[in-house]
Formats: C-alpha cells, sequence, structure tokens
C-alpha cells in the first residue's frame, strides 16, 4: 500500500477512536437534564464518564496533529475554511472540559447549574457541528486553484450538512444513553435503557436517510457495505439493549459507529475534500501529503507507540469497570473534609 | 488591523496565556511525585496531606493548561494556513508525535491518579502521578522541538516543487543545538515555577495566624522541599540559558543585538546594560547602569568576545535575503524586532524570574531548624513568588519570539506570508475577541477557586483504603473515595 493511503487510513483511525469513544462522553453530557432526577444522579451520570473524558478527547488532537503532519494541505485547507464552526467547537470544548473538573468545587446551587449548562452546551454543539464538518467534507465545499476554501459559514449549513449534524447528534446521544445503562445502577440504568431504545430508533430513521444519500452523492461498494454493517450493528444493539445485555447494546453503538465513521472515509477515497467547484482542484491522499520520509517517520513513530496507548486506555477502563450508582456518590465534597473513615 | 496583526495579536494573547498554566503543571506533578513517593515510603501522614492539597490545586490549574492547548493545536491552520502548508512535513509531524507519545499518557494516568485512590495499590498510584510528570516533560520535548526549528530550521530541505520545507531528517531536528539548550532551560524555568507555587502557598500558610499549630509542621515541610527545588531549578535556569545565550548569538545574532539594543558592532568587552532610559526607539541612551564586558560574555563565553551590532547585521541581512519582505508591514527598518521590546523583556526575564530564587533562599534560611518569623507581611511576600516565576516565563517567550521577527521560520518565511489567505478580517476578529473575553472570564474563575482552595488548607489526615491489602470482604457500596 502507498504511504499515502496508508496515512489515510491511519487518519480515519483518529476519527473513528474519536467519535466512538468521545461520542458516549457527548452523549452523556447531553442527556444531563434528561436522565438525572437530582444532584446525586447527575453526578452519577458525569462519574462515569470522569476518568476518561480526557484520554477520549485526545484523539481528537492526535486525528488533527496527523493530519497536519501527513496532509498538510488538508489541515491548512480545512481548518482555515471551517474557521467559525471550529471557533465554537473550540469554546465548547473548552468550557465543557472545564465543567468536569470546577463543577464540584464549590457547592452553590448556581455555580454548579452554571457548569451544568457548560456541560450540556458543550457538548452538543460540538456533537451537531462535528457531523456538519464530515458530512460537507464528503459532499464537497468550494475550493478555488490555490487550494484555498471559498465558501462561508453558510455554505456549510446545507440541507445534508445539516442533517449530517442530527446524525451525529442523535447517535452520540443513543451511544450515550447506552453507556449509561451500562456502567450504572439503579433507577437511572432502567430509564436510561428504555430512554436508549427511543432514541435508537430516532437514530436509526435518520442514519439511514443520510447514509442513502451520501450513497448517491458519492459512494462506492464498499461504503455501501460498510453503511449496512453500520446499520445492522446499531439495530443490533438496540434489541441488545431492549434485553438488557447493555455490555452487547454498547459493542453495537460503538461499533454502527465506527463502521460509519469508516465508510465516510471509504466514500471519501482517494479525495481527502472534494472540490464542488472543479474536480481539479479536489484535495487527494496523494497532492496534499507531505513528503515519503515524513511519512514514513510518523509511521513507525504511531506503530510503536499506539499499541501501548490503546494498551492503557484499555487497562484505565477495566480499572473503572464497576457500575456506578448513587451509593457510591460521596455525600460531602472533599473540600468539607470527610469523616474519618472507621477502619 | 488586517488579518496579520490581528492573527499575530490572537497568538501572542493565546499562547502566553496557555504558558501561565503550563509552567505550574511542569513543576507541580513533579514536586506532588516527590510528597507521594514519600508518603509511600516513609508513611508520615504529612506527606499524603500534602499530596492531596497539592493535588487539589494541581487539578484546577491543570484543567486551564489543558482546555487552552486544545486551542493551540487548531489555531496554526485556522489563522496560520499558508504556514501550515509550508512546515506541516517539519512541525506538524512534531506536533503530532507530541500528541501520540505524551497528551495520551497524561490524560489517561491522570484520570487514573484522580479517581483511582481506592482501585490502585499506592505504588501504583503514585507511579501514574510519575507517568503525569514524564508525559509533561515528553511534551515539552516534542513542541520545543517544533519551535526550536522555526528559530534555527535543520533537517530540511526546501521543495521548490511543492513550494515547502520537508523533511530529511528527524534526529537532526531533535538534536538542533536550539533545542539541546531550549529544552534544558524551559524545564528547569518550569521546575523552578513549580516550586515557587508550592513554596509560597506552603509558606503562606506556615506563617498564617489562623494556621493550628499541630498542622505547621506539614507546611514547613512543604516549604523546605520546594525551597530547595525553586533553588536549584534557579541554577539550571541561569546555567541553561547562559549556553542559551551562546548558542543565540551564533544562529540568530539579530537577536542578541536587539536584546542589547546595540547599534553598533562591539569588538570586544561588549557592557551588559541592566537598565536603561532612551528615547522609545531605544536608538539614543539618556541614563544607563552598565556591567561592563558581560555582554560579550553572555554571548560569547569571553570577556573580550566580539558581539555585532544591529546595523552591519541589516546590511548582512539585506544581502542574504534581499530586501525584507516582511519590512513593508512590519517595522519601517529591515529585519529589526522592536528594540524596546526585546530589551526590556529579557531583563524582565531575567531580573523578575529569578526574583522566586532568591525568595526561596530567604525562607529557607528564614526557616531554618523550624524557626517561624512572626511578621506578617512575610507570606504575602511568599504568596507573590509563583506570579514572578511565571512572569519570568512570559518575558521569556516574548523575547524568543518578538526576537526572531520578522521571521516566523528564521531566515525562511516571514510572518506576512505564514498568514491563513483565505480567513476575512471579521473572521480573525471573531476569533480573538471570543478568546479573549473567554480566557478572562476563566481567569477570574480559575483565581477565585485557587484562592478558596489554599484558604481552606490541607485536609487532615485520612487513612485512604488500600485495594492491595484488603480482601474479599470488600464493601462493593461503600462511597467512592473521590467523585466529581
Ligand atoms: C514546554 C512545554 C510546552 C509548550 C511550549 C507548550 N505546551 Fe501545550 N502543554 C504542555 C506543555 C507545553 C503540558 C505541560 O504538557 C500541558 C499542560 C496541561 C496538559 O495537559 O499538558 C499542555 C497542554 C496542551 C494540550 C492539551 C493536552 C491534553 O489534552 O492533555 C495541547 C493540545 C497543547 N498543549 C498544544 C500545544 C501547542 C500547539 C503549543 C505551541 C504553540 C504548546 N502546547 C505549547
Ligand atoms: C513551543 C511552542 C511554540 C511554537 C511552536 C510557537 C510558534 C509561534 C508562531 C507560529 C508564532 C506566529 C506568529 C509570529 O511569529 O508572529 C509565534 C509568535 C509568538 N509566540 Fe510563540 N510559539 C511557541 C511557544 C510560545 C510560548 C510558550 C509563548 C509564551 C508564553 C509564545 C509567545 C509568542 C509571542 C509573544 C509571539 C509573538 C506574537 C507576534 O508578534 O506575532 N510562544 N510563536
Ligand atoms: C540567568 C538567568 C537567565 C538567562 C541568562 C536566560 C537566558 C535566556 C535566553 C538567552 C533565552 C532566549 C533563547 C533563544 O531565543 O534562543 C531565554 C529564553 C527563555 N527564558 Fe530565560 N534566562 C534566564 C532566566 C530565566 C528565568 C528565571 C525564566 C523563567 C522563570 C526564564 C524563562 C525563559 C523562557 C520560558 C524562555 C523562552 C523559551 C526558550 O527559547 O528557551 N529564563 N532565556
Amino acid at each position: 500500500m502507498e504511504l499515502t493511503t496508508v496515512w489515510f487510513v491511519l487518519i480515519a483511525f483518529f476519527w473513528i477512536g474519536y467519535f466512538a469513544l468521545e461520542g458516549f462522553d457527548f452523549g452523556v453530557g447531553m442527556l444531563l437534564p434528561v436522565l438525572a432526577r437530582d444532584d446525586t444522579e447527575r453526578r452519577v451520570m458525569i462519574n462515569t464518564i470522569g476518568p476518561v473524558w480526557d484520554g477520549n478527547e485526545v484523539w481528537v488532537l492526535v486525528a488533527g496533529g496527523a493530519t497536519f503532519a501527513a496532509f498538510p494541505e488538508w489541515y491548512a485547507t480545512l481548518f482555515s475554511g471551517f474557521y467559525l464552526p471550529l471557533l465554537l467547537i473550540l469554546v465548547g470544548l473548552i468550557v465543557r472540559g472545564l465543567a468536569f473538573e470546577y463543577r464540584h468545587k464549590r457547592q452553590e446551587a448556581g455555580w454548579q447549574a452554571g457548569w451544568d449548562r457548560a456541560i450540556i452546551f458543550g457538548s452538543a454543539i460540538p456533537a451537531f457541528l462535528w457531523g456538519v464538518a464530515f458530512a460537507n467534507i464528503v459532499r464537497g465545499v468550494p475550493i478555488d486553484a490555490d487550494f484555498e476554501f471559498t465558501g462561508t459559514m453558510l455554505t456549510l449549513l446545507n440541507p445534508y450538512g445539516l442533517l449530517g449534524g442530527v446524525v451525529t447528534t442523535t447517535l452520540f446521544l443513543t451511544h450515550g444513553a447506552v453507556f449509561i445503562a451500562l456502567k450504572t445502577d439503579g433507577e437511572i440504568r432502567h430509564r436510561a435503557r428504555a430512554l436508549a431504545v427511543r432514541l435508537g430508533a430516532v437514530t436509526a430513521v435518520v442514519a439511514v436517510v443520510f447514509l442513502v444519500w451520501t450513497q448517491t452523492i458519492t459512494g462506492t461498494t464498499s461504503s455501501a457495505v460498510a453503511f449496512v454493517v453500520a446499520a445492522l450493528s446499531l439495530v443490533a444493539g438496540l434489541f441488545a439493549v431492549r434485553k438488557g445485555r447493555e455490555g452487547w447494546a454498547f459493542t453495537g453503538t460503538f461499533v454502527a459507529i465506527a463502521v460509519a465513521v469508516a465508510g465516510l472515509f471509504l466514500a471519501l477515497f482517494p479525495d481527502v475534500m472534494p472540490s464542488s467547484t472543479d474536480a481539479a482542484n479536489s484535495l487527494t491522499a496523494v497532492n496534499a501529503a507531505s513528503s515519503a520520509y515524513t511519512l514514513k517517520v510518523m509511521t513507525w513513530a504511531s506503530l510503536a507507540v499506539m499499541p501501548f496507548v490503546i494498551g492503557y486506555q484499555a487497562w484505565s477502563y477495566w480499572v473503572f469497570r464497576k457500575r456506578i450508582s448513587t451509593a457510591h456518590i460521596p455525600a460531602a465534597h472533599p473540600e468539607t473534609a470527610p469523616e474519618p473513615s472507621t477502619s | 488591523m488586517d488579518v496579520v496583526d490581528i492573527a499575530r495579536w490572537q497568538f501572542g494573547i493565546i499562547t502566553v496565556y496557555h504558558f501561565w498554566f503550563v509552567p505550574i503543571t511542569i513543576g507541580t506533578s513533579l514536586i506532588i511525585a516527590i510528597f507521594e513517593t514519600m508518603w509511600v515510603r516513609t508513611k508520615n501522614p504529612a506527606y499524603l496531606r500534602l499530596t492531596k492539597f497539592f493535588g487539589k490545586l494541581f487539578l484546577i490549574n491543570f484543567a486551564i493548561g489543558l482546555v487552552t492547548g486544545i486551542v493551540q493545536e487548531f489555531q496554526f491552520g485556522m489563522n496560520w494556513s499558508d504556514y501550515s502548508r509550508f512546515v506541516g512535513d517539519v512541525f506538524g509531524s512534531f506536533l503530532a508525535i507530541e500528541g501520540i507519545l505524551a497528551f495520551f499518557m497524561e490524560s489517561t494516568f491522570l484520570g487514573l491518579w484522580i479517581f483511582g485512590w481506592d482501585k490502585l495499590p499506592r505504588w501504583l498510584h503514585a507511579g501514574c502521578m510519575w507517568a503525569v510528570h514524564i508525559g509533561t516533560l515528553l511534551s515539552s520535548y516534542f513542541i520545543l522541538a517544533a519551535n526550536s526549528w522555526m528559530q534555527n530550521p535543520v533537517g530540511y530541505e526546501f521543495n521548490e516543487q511543492t513550494g515547502r520545507a520537508e523533511l530529511t531528517d528527524f534526529w537532526a531536528v531533535m538534536a538542533n543545538e536550539v533545542q539541546l539548550v531550549a529544552f534544558p532551560h524551559v524545564v528547569t524555568a518550569a521546575y523552578l515555577t513549580g516550586g515557587a507555587f508550592v513554596l509560597g502557598v506552603s509558606a503562606w500558610l506556615y506563617l498564617r495566624r489562623k494556621t493550628a499549630d499541630e498542622d505547621r509542621p506539614v507546611y514547613l515541610t512543604g516549604v523546605r522541599i520546594a525551597a530547595w527545588v525553586t533553588l536549584i531549578a534557579g541554577a539550571g535556569v541561569a546555567i541553561s540559558g547562559d549556553l542559551q545565550g551562546k548558542v543565540m548569538t551564533d544562529v540568530q545574532p539579530m537577536k542578541m543585538a536587539a536584546a542589547e539594543g546595540l547599534y553598533e558592532t562591539s569588538e570586544s568587552c561588549a557592557p551588559f546594560s541592566v537598565f536603561t532610559i532612551g528615547t522609545p526607539d531605544g536608538k539614543e541612551e539618556k541614563f544607563a547602569v552598565t556591567v561592563p564586558c558581560l555582554l560579550s560574555f553572555l554571548g560569547t563565553g569571553t570577556f573580550d568576545g566580539k558581539v555585532e551590532g544591529i546595523n552591519p547585521l541589516r546590511e548582512k541581512y539585506a544581502e542574504t535575503y534581499g530586501t525584507d519582505p516582511g519590512a513593508a508591514y512590519y517595522h519601517p527598518e529591515d529585519y529589526v524586532p522592536i528594540i524596546p521590546v526585546t530589551y526590556w523583556s529579557f531583563r524582565f526575564m531575567i531580573g523578575i524570574g529569578m526574583l522566586s530564587t532568591f525568595g526561596a533562599a530567604v525562607l529557607l534560611w528564614f526557616t531554618r531548624k523550624g524557626r517561624r518569623p512572626k511578621a506578617k507581611w512575610w507570606g504575602f511576600l511568599a504568596l507573590a513568588l509563583p506570579f514572578t516565576a511565571v512572569a519570568g516565563n512570559s518575558f521569556g517567550w516574548i523575547f524568543t519570539e518578538m526576537g526572531r521577527q520578522p521571521w516566523v521560520v528564521y531566515g525562511l518565511m516571514t510572518v506576512d506570508n505564514a498568514v491563513s489567505p483565505g480567513v476575512s478580517v471579521g473572521e480573525a476578529w471573531t476569533s480573538v475577541i471570543t478568546l479573549v473575553v473567554l480566557y478572562a472570564v476563566l481567569a477570574v474563575i480559575e483565581f477565585g477557586l485557587l484562592v478558596k482552595y489554599v484558604k481552606a488548607g490541607a485536609e487532615p489526615f485520612v487513612e485512604p483504603p488500600d485495594p492491595s491489602l484488603r480482601g474479599s470482604s470488600q464493601d462493593d457500596d461503600a462511597p467512592l473515595t473521590f467523585a466529581y
């Protein structure tokens, strides 16, 4: 395989990791006002992702950095072109990341409600806008002969792009609900299960419309296969969650997201950012790539390090494998010194 | 203002802000790892209380360092797309490897550390903080390698066809002579900063009247350890900074000249001015305190070394690179950075930054053998130390980055050619205003939290559960030791 193709695959891999992992973080964040009945339950939800959300978020930093290194032209065109949506995503990620750490640092209700809102909007905005961005990448945007994006923010807000946003939002909501069902115990677990089924049904409908639409724009046989597999995994996941098999359900939504993103990249290849102005201006895996030497260095670095990364991330999920329920939430916050334990 | 100016202001503000939190993270993670290791080894409760107390302050600080780092990663593509196209090959790979190697490690092990108190054996829990610290060092190495390459491009070839600088030798970039002195300097400066942070807070609590007498020894332990870290790091900063001066004179002579505002070449024994009052452009001096021959020593290592001046360097640059392409917008004089900025930031870096080391020495002396000075202002002076250290870092970067103007990549690309051609003035303004307002609000929030938690002091000692000791009788429904 050409090194440029290898790197196309690796970039896809980083984005898959990002959406499949941070996807449920976003879902949990957006569901905060829906699933939790009181503050303790909100804390149960936040604590299910507490130890891992930051590690999940690094996947997007690596996806961005790797695009910069392997496809500088793509990075330059994409990030300067999608300027305002990316700025909004940044603001969302900033307030959301801080909210996890700062929310419990004061007891005032107003303080906590404010950070709750930061979590909700900080999850919803990126969840939606990443979908808009990816749909537009696949569909093609106006790009001139200098590889400069010539559209505006409004160019991106076309029906197909907006539908892409709706798909990622609903998909992440479902993924998040399944994750809550998997990681909690007690009433909230039952509520999450019921909600996951309902959300999943809606998601399946919009997702299928979007994937069929994508097929008609730029589909290939391989992307079609991927989309079918993704749809089937989603449906299988929903059946599993109805049966109370949360582990399988989570596997289902996880695979659905991963394979759907893979399908989008398959539909994209060999372009990385097609031009809707003139096909000759399209950025491709070849004309956007950096030199063979850089790609080789990067390949070695990734192959040497990524197994360890996956290993210790998996280990951290294993360490925090236990379900959390309201009984596990310490009543007092660390700052108001806890009772010395009796043992 | 055009897009270049706006993008420059944004980059300067956003990056200096990010770097208020970064050195505290690097330095404090080391000190917390030391505290926790001491606790595991000695079982002395004081160390655990210090670990938990500074752990909390560390997390408040880390959170902002983290979220502002995300902006760093994106803003090259957003505001500096032509730069990104030009250097992606070299600069991008270092950024990407930083993410793969360091960011994953920092974030995953920090998650384990925060929530792992009742899940991991004690030694492994302490090990997680060491892993975080090593992650910050790896992160520093790669991002500084990227930055050093901009200061002194090596290991690349300019490809006419693609119009890009292409990497030809990875290890040459890793071992760039600028990098080999910048990395020790930045890391020791970060240890100095972390040390000053722990020192300032511990000393204030140690000296405060309200502190219970049985708690004072705990804070005294913090004072002593942090003061030693600060002192040793201060020595490291001075030594590595001195080495940096030599390399800089070699590869960026204009920066050295600009650091002194030296217009004409000094053949031997160039003086270093500690303080100057002159015209705003630095051309005429009205009053100055100077140390003879010190500039020669800083730049060359001997007191009679030759230091080139701005005027002859300008001519030399014009010969090598032609008319300064950046001059039109940047500075009326070709290839000359803004002299008052470089002159003063260099002095403030050293003068203000080194105050923390001085403070550490003073505090060590006055707390020897468990003494406790009674005057109230002592504690408040101690609290100033973290601020001077952070300010030293900022001035250091302002000097480094402003001193290489008008180049963004030294000798290869000027700043005005680096900016995104497709971004409009309106978009650029939206971005800088949004981020600056948001950052300002966050600074207020974070500062409020730090004050609150510093005032609260260390919690009483509570023996944490040790999972490696517990049998199967473990209570699965017991509340978590730590939860958000
Ligand atoms: C000398 C060290 C140093 C320097 C010069 C910079 N940083 Fe930084 N950065 C760190 C050292 C660091 C760190 C200590 O490793 C941080 C602080 C908090 C953290 O998570 O890691 C960090 C955080 C951090 C993060 C978030 C990582 C995470 O989620 O865990 C990103 C994306 C960046 N940085 C990127 C940058 C970029 C693109 C820079 C250049 C303009 C930059 N940093 C300057
Ligand atoms: C090590 C990673 C860093 C890299 C890769 C880097 C890169 C850059 C780039 C691309 C610019 C662009 C614009 C210009 O030249 O004007 C710049 C300018 C600047 N940077 Fe850095 N920088 C780094 C670290 C820092 C840090 C940590 C600080 C401060 C704490 C800093 C402060 C500045 C300042 C003040 C400017 C000048 C703004 C201007 O005049 O445009 N930099 N740097
Ligand atoms: C004796 C004291 C010091 C000397 C001689 C010194 C020297 C230098 C020099 C020559 C540079 C510029 C390197 C270049 O651009 O090529 C530099 C940069 C820098 N200094 Fe210092 N410095 C001293 C103290 C400090 C202190 C106390 C701090 C912070 C607490 C500090 C933080 C920095 C930082 C963050 C940079 C920018 C990064 C870099 O390029 O390495 N320095 N220093």
